[in-house]
């Protein structure tokens, strides 16, 4: 269904490629997109072509026979106690199948164990405006959609909490009712998902070292997520009491666990499917109520149901970025080092927990990257509000406080007379250094990210140069290669792959990935094809399949490639160890003298002694049966070195560094990106173009919510509930971007490789802010960056 | 329909109507082409061209985005002329010719600007592509070598979450070049 390929050529040029053991690390980095203008036919993904011509198939565009189609009932109200839902008006409709309510699917979940306040459908109490109440099932559309009309539920409203002080006064109304109890003993809000305090080194020391001490507030918008595909799932009873699920997730195992516990099947029972998915960003990792109501209401009626979300209705799923209040406050030198840092962040999470708790980690833990901290404290604290629930959007915790730290630094180098780019690197975390925070760090390309694009954009040049209404503006940061920790406690590998060899010479590669369109699928290709010695294109990459695939967590936090890659660059190896000994035995050969390049198997010294693929196939089956293997991966235990040290920590940490060029209208207020460089440190280039769309991908949502996007409300109803309204950048509104790739070469990365799917976004809403004030002087510390508050601070400092 | 899960049996049936408030229906017929192949659809006058694309033919290239004439993921070419299949009825398509993605490539070979997207990784999630490529093929048919901001001009009415249009251009760009 996803992911087959069949391709001629791949564009990555290992042609230095020596041997087995020698690996990628030994190829001298090039940096730069290879050959991007010059590439040559067939050099797209495994999984190109189907895209291109409307083949690939999504969630929505499966048709079963007797298929039954849902729709959902939603709150009108932010906060009511649901007092009776009668449906049967609904239900004495022709058409109609079933009508389903909270108490059909009453049990709880959530992705995060510690915090399970969610269910498929608002049980006893609605929580926000647009949760969903009931689901009716009927012979189409249409007639689900009238049915809904004919539910009726009666409502008792109660007050509504929607702001961070509202939730944080402990009078407040409680949302969820067990904190309600808890906060009766404690004296504080009832609306607070979790608090995290930390505290290293001595900050207040640090600061009494410093020459210049800065303390300042910032906000940071809430933001949605915006995949062009809608939320969709599709389920069919199966024959044997199993259920099949087809679903638009980035978490195929978290959703797969999540259906059989609140269904109540045994796991072995269900078979879960992600077919194509139309992005993602964060924004399906969670369980929806697509897969619960479908999957309850096809075991129920017997017949496939699919359930598909209209585009508002995305808008109110959203689990996107937290709208968050912070308080910086940095200590420096006279010379630009920072001698202690303290941030306080207040997050407003909307009606549930989703990801929240690690929300509240992340807002805190990545503060002591990418710059070296000896005193270091925050306290990070995430509320309930009677809003859609916030979850995690690329760049998941990090992107706010970094935005915040990143302009707070700019401006006190600024007030000391220093060179940006040059207090960054004068604080660049060093390689193979822990952090205050107990962060192991790896391979640190930092310093070549900041030196590439200060280069490359002429940023020493054109700072304070460009005149009046014209300014550029840098900022680093750094983010994660997954999690160190799975999000459900099991002591299992966080990543499984399986790769088959078939006499024919095709080799197919089973992963529980999740391909959301970063090219995860072409990853997997491009690191067992590199073992191998064989292409791309010569692989099958068969993804996301709870009775094909082993078990893979899903695309989140930036994990696919380090860990999933991993995993198959083992499977491989165990593959070519088969080959390898097989042939040596054939050729009368030291097995360490053989090579794998071109679809052949040959002796390093004398190339024409060799065989080609599939007679080395055929050996290897000769000598011991069956050629495939399986690889996993789970990452090395770090200890922690305190308690609650679980969320945050990563394998391995991208660095990035960025340059914005604006123009702003001093009359109208209207800023416009003209060009953006991106340097990132991915540790290995595993493949140019697919690496450098990533980084375009997270320049350009940087640049939806520097300047264009907010996820706001009135009364808890979306101001802006539609494509027109909430303005994603079109092409008009995308800069120039300009990608660098720097490779560090993580040593335990695959081939060296890390993240680059979300790192690229952090710095670039602090590079836009900085580049505001180059241009105009004003120091703007709450994005979106629109006109009306462009010309306020304008009109503040007198410009206009 | 009647279903014997349902409590209370079933009452006498209304008339069927169709969509939200809109009462009985009233049907169509319209003759038209899909792709070079002949069509006669019998529907709703309501039904919508993506509709019945993807629930009648089976063309399910042709992406539902939004409903709204928002997102161009139903970019269709009727006559040649760029239209969103969201917002164009079935009832208004007597006599036309319409393409979709599905009826881009030929013999089996993508198309100038399908190969150039391919290749040029500006298919992400791949969800927009197809409205996409829909799109540039009608501008290079009308003008073989547009400038940038012809493209951009035409690219504006696709929205694109993943890429930043970036490699989308450059696509684009190659093809309006000649292949240079």
């Amino acid at each position: 269904m996803s992911g087959a390929g069949h391709r001629g050529g791949g564009v990555t040029d290992f042609s230095t490629y020596l041997g087995p053991e020698d690996t990628l690390a030994g190829r001298p980095a090039e940096g730069g997109i290879v050959g991007r203008s010059g590439l040559a036919s067939g050099t797209g993904k495994v999984d190109g072509p189907p895209k291109v011509t409307g083949a690939a198939v999504y969630t929505a565009d499966l048709r079963l026979p007797r298929m039954a189609h849902a729709k959902l009932l939603r709150s009108p109200h932010a906060h009511a106690r649901i007092l009776a839902i009668d449906a049967a008006e609904a239900l004495a409709m022709p058409g109609v199948l079933a009508v389903l309510t909270g108490a059909d699917l009453p049990g709880r979940h959530g992705p995060i164990p510690v915090a399970r306040d969610e269910t498929a459908l608002a049980v006893d109490k609605v929580r926000y405006r647009g949760e969903p109440v009931a689901c009716v099932a009927a012979v189409d559309e249409a007639t689900a959609r009238e049915a809904l009309a004919r539910v009726r539920v009666d409502y008792e409203p109660l007050p509504a909490v929607f702001t961070l002080d509202e939730a944080l006064d402990p009078g407040s109304p409680a949302i969820h009712e067990h904190l309600a109890r808890k906060a009766a003993r404690t004296g504080r809000s009832p609306n607070v998902l979790r608090r995290v305090h930390q505290s290293f080194g001595d900050p207040d020391a640090g600061f009494a070292e410093a020459d210049l001490v800065m303390e300042e507030s910032y906000f940071y918008p809430g933001s949605t997520h915006v995949p062009l595909e809608p939320h969709a799932a599709l389920a069919a009873p199966e024959p044997g009491g199993r259920l099949r699920v087809w679903t638009s997730t980035q978490n195929p195992h978290s959703v797969h666990r999540t259906i059989a516990a609140v269904l109540g099947l045994d796991p072995a029972a269900v078979r879960l499917t992600k077919p194509e998915v139309g992005g993602g960003y964060g924004g399906k990792c969670d369980t929806f109520v697509t897969e619960l109501c479908a999957s309850a209401l096809a075991l129920r009626l017997g017949r496939p149901v699919r359930l598909a979300l209209e585009r508002e209705e995305v808008f109110y799923a959203h689990r996107g970025r937290h709208p968050t209040r912070m308080r910086v406050k940095m200590g420096l030198k006279a010379d630009g080092r920072i001698t202690a840092l303290e941030l306080e962040a207040l997050a407003n999470g909307g009606a549930y927990a989703s990801y929240g708790v690690v929300t509240a980690y992340y807002l805190g833990v990545f503060g002591t990257l990418p710059y070296r901290l000896d005193h270091y404290r925050f306290t990070a604290t995430r509320v309930y509000t009677n809003l859609p629930p916030c979850g995690p959007k690329r760049g998941h915790g990090a992107i706010q406080p970094r935005f915040a730290i990143e302009l707070h630094l700019d401006r006190m180098a600024h007030a000391l007379g220093l060179d940006p780019a040059e207090v960054r690197l004068r604080n660049a975390v060093e390689p193979n250094t822990v952090t205050v925070n107990g962060l192991r760090v790896t391979s640190v390309g930092l310093r070549e990210c900041v030196e590439r694009v200060v280069e490359a954009s002429g940023y020493r040049d054109k700072r304070g140069r460009l005149g009046p209404g014209r300014g550029v503006g840098l900022a680093a940061s750094a983010y994660m290669s997954g999690a160190l920790h799975p999000t459900y406690a099991n002591e299992g590998p966080h990543s499984m792959v399986q790769v088959k060899v078939d006499r024919s010479g095709r080799v197919t590669i089973l992963s529980g990935t999740a391909d959301i369109g970063q090219g995860s699928n072409h990853m997997l290709a491009t690191v067992v094809a590199e073992r191998l010695g064989i292409e791309p294109a010569d692989c099958t990459v068969v993804e996301a399949d709870t009775d094909l695939t082993p078990v893979d967590l899903g695309s989140y936090s930036s994990r696919v490639t380090f860990m999933a890659g991993n995993a198959a660059l083992q499977a491989a190896e165990r593959v070519r160890k088969r080959l390898v000994s097989a042939v040596s035995a054939e050729l009368g050969c030291d097995p360490a003298d053989l090579v794998l390049r071109g679809r052949r198997v040959f002796v390093r010294d004398e190339p024409d002694r060799g065989v080609d693929w599939r007679r080395a196939i055929a050996l290897a089956e000769a000598e011991a049966g069956a050629l495939g293997a399986m690889g996993s991966y789970r990452p090395p235990r770090i200890g922690n070195r305190f308690r609650r040290q679980s969320v945050g920590p990563s394998p391995a940490y991208s660095f990035t560094a960025q340059v914005a060029e604006v123009s702003v209208d001093l009359e109208t207020g209207e800023v416009r990106v003209e060009h953006v460089w991106c340097a990132h440190d991915l540790g290995r280039v595993l493949h140019p173009e697919i690496a450098a769309g990533q980084i375009e991908g997270c320049v350009y949502m940087g640049v939806g919510e520097a300047l264009l996007e907010e996820q706001a409300y009135r009364d808890g109803l979306l101001r802006a509930p539609s494509l027109l309204e909430y303005r994603v950048p079109t092409v008009h509104e995308t800069p120039a971007i300009h990608p660098i790739l720097v490779e560090s070469h993580d040593p335990e990365g695959p081939f060296g490789a890390k993240e680059v799917g979300e790192g690229p976004q952090l710095g670039t809403v602090p590079a836009i802010a900085a580049a505001i004030h180059d241009a105009t002087g004003a120091w703007l510390t709450a994005p979106p960056y629109t006109p009306d508050k462009v010309l306020a601070a304008l009109r503040r400092r007198g410009v206009r | 329909m009647s279903d014997p899960t349902r409590p209370g049996g079933s009452p006498p049936e209304p008339p069927r109507s169709r969509g939200p408030g809109r009462g009985p229906a009233s049907e169509v017929v319209a003759s038209f082409l899909v792709n070079g192949e002949a069509v006669r659809a019998l529907v709703p006058a309501t039904r919508t061209l993506l509709e019945f694309l993807r629930d009648e033919l089976g063309l399910t290239g042709t992406k539902h985005g939004c409903d709204l004439g928002d997102c161009g993921a139903c970019t269709v070419l009727v006559d040649g002329v760029p239209r969103l299949a969201c917002l164009t009825l079935v009832a208004e398509l007597e006599g036309a010719a319409v393409t979709t993605v599905e009826g881009l490539a030929a013999d089996g070979r993508l198309s100038p600007i399908q190969d150039a997207l391919d290749r040029h990784g500006a298919a992400q999630c791949g969800y927009c592509t197809p409205g996409i490529a829909v799109n540039l093929t009608a501008l290079l048919a009308e003008e073989p070598h547009p400038d940038d901001a012809a493209i951009r001009e035409v690219l504006g009415s696709n929205i694109c979450r993943c890429t930043g249009y970036t490699r989308i251009l450059d696509a684009a760009r190659e093809v309006a070049g000649g292949g240079q």
